[in-house]
């Protein structure tokens, strides 16, 4: 049975809750490191920090409504190789199921690390924050803004904009496979913020720290139940809206139209992970008569060129395993809706294989396996 | 204004469907000119960026044929083959690209019979499909 323990929660401050729960851990012994979302001493940057020092808790905010990176990036470097003791991460929901991916990928263990997963309400680009956090005057105060009016049915919308649409249309807003995992929807505060244990590792942990069982939140079912209703019915009218704007190669270009060949959108996504991409290699580097070639094909040339080219490319190679985070929109400079489109194109091809990205470490990925009876339609029937 | 010729790039792997398609024509079988064979060492190196670039250069189908199941000289190229292009098949006609512009099949090195056959309906199927999207225009 999925074990729950109530954490105190002082002044209606969760954050602080958070914050002392992870100084237990690091004074007890229970960790060598914190790797969390944390406040720097720059105005409203919020980064992953590595913490070693409890003292250095204070800025800890992981429930702030921002994540300029995909964690799941720096846990796979922090775990490439065996290492001392045991470290807990803190990461939403979006970078544990990137993590997982990436572990199926050989990028990183799952060994030695204490995953601590929250419920995740949704988080500004990062652009958007910055105005969210100065208006509220500083991070600390900003989150728990945002915390209470999620929470207490304002919803997250301010100003003209609103979370990104990534979270909207994310319906895997539960940490189900974290170690541990903070529980926000359906709490009451005031009794406590509920800490579930989801696997034999978690449940260990809280009977450790002696840490009291409760009952989960009579709110909860129904709190998820309700977010899960609306993130679905959002998802599905962005792969409607995604899908009819990139119906033929015309549409797809516009859709396209202002990408300029940057490739931070994959710099920015967790799951691809080539050290090197082909499209920066000298396979692209043409030499100049070969573009006067293209340009001659059809009396004109687009340059930088292959940019449709390297979007369907990214598309065959990483979108079994997009888990829809939307760092590649969130990164890109001209607005290009990039996460609709490798969320829409993801659905259908993680379908095609039945597969789910970061739902188990079990699961193999698509393209790293195949079997001998299979698939017969691709070769019209033959086997 | 002729018919409509289209062009057709094919992968094929070196060790079966090339060497079909050298006995179909060292067998005089009739086919259509219309394809443009790549030797592959196995279809297991067909990357799905040669199929994504093919189509977009204007290709107005693309076949990737190697040796049976079993009989891949890489033991189980052609397998990993299949899954890349059910993948493509998946993702590719989300933009228009008509499902039958991209073939896979197997053909082993006796079958030039098969191999002359199995051109002269690819030929077929995508002249009455007309031509790829990509033909007409700039792909930025
Ligand atoms: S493609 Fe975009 S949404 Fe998908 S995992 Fe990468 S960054 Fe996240
Ligand atoms: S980040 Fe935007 S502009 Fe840069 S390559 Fe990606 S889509 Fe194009
Ligand atoms: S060698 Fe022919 S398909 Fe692998």
């Amino acid at each position: 049975m999925a074990r729950t323990a109530a954490i105190e929660v002082t002044e209606g401050n969760p954050v602080k809750a958070l914050q002392e729960f992870f100084r237990t851990l690091l004074e007890r012994g229970k960790i060598e490191a914190l790797l969390v979302a944390r406040h720097l001493p720059v105005r409203n940057a919020v980064m992953p920090t590595l913490v070693t020092d409890p003292q250095q808790l204070a800025g800890a905010d992981p429930l702030a409504p921002v994540f300029p990176i995909n964690a799941a990036k720096v846990v796979s470097r922090l775990t490439r190789k065996p290492f001392e003791g045991r470290v807990a991460v803190v990461l939403r929901p979006c970078e544990i199921r990137a993590f997982i991916e990436l572990v199926k990928l050989k990028q990183g263990r799952r060994e030695q690390l204490i995953i601590i997963g929250m419920d995740c309400l949704g988080a500004y680009g990062n652009v958007d924050y910055l105005r969210f956090a100065a208006a509220a005057g500083d991070g600390s105060s900003a989150t728990l803004d945002f915390i209470r009016n999620a929470l207490e049915g304002r919803g997250t919308a301010f100003e003209d904009f609103d979370i990104t649409t990534a979270c909207k249309a994310c319906e895997h807003f539960v940490a189900e496979s974290a170690d541990l995992s903070f529980e926000l929807l359906g709490a009451t505060l005031g009794e406590g913020l509920p800490l579930q244990a989801n696997t034999p590792l978690g449940e260990a942990l809280l009977g450790e720290l002696g840490l009291a069982s409760t009952r989960e939140p009579a709110g909860r079912k129904e709190a998820v139940l309700d977010l899960l209703a609306q993130r679905t019915a959002y998802r599905d009218r962005m792969f409607a809206e995604t899908a009819a704007a990139t119906s033929d190669l015309d549409k797809l270009m516009s859709y396209l139209g202002h990408c300029v060949n940057c490739y931070n959108c994959r710099v920015a996504c967790p799951v691809c992970y080539c050290r090197e991409c082909v499209f920066t290699t000298d396979v692209f580097d043409h030499e100049p008569a070969q573009f006067l070639r293209w340009a001659r094909k059809k009396g004109a040339l687009k340059m930088p060129t292959d940019t449709v080219f390297y979007h369907l490319t990214r598309l065959a190679h990483m979108s079994t395993a997009c888990v829809g985070c939307g760092q590649c929109s969130n990164a890109c400079p001209n607005h290009v809706p990039v996460m609709e489109l490798f969320r829409t194109i993801a659905a259908g091809t993680q379908r095609a294989f039945d597969y789910e990205a970061g739902r188990s470490v079990e699961e193999e990925p698509p393209l790293s396996t195949f079997r001998e009876k299979e698939f017969f339609e691709v070769t019209g029937g033959k086997d | 204004m002729g018919e409509f010729e289209p062009t057709i790039i094919a992968f094929v792997c070196n060790w079966c469907t090339y060497t079909a398609a050298d006995l179909a024509g060292t067998s005089r079988l009739i086919q259509p000119p219309n394809v443009r064979m790549i030797r592959m060492m196995c279809t297991g190196m067909v990357d799905p960026k040669y199929v994504i670039k093919a189509l977009l250069e204007g290709a107005d189908a693309v076949l990737v044929s190697g040796c049976h199941p079993g009989d891949c000289h890489y033991i189980n190229g052609n397998l990993k083959a299949r899954r890349r292009i059910k993948l493509l098949k998946e993702i590719l006609p989300k933009f228009g690209f008509d499902e039958r512009r991209l073939k896979m099949t197997w053909i082993g090195a006796s079958e030039g019979i098969d191999f002359a056959e199995t051109i002269r309906e690819l030929v077929a199927e995508v002249k009455a499909l007309g031509p790829n999207q990509a033909r007409r225009q700039m792909v930025i």
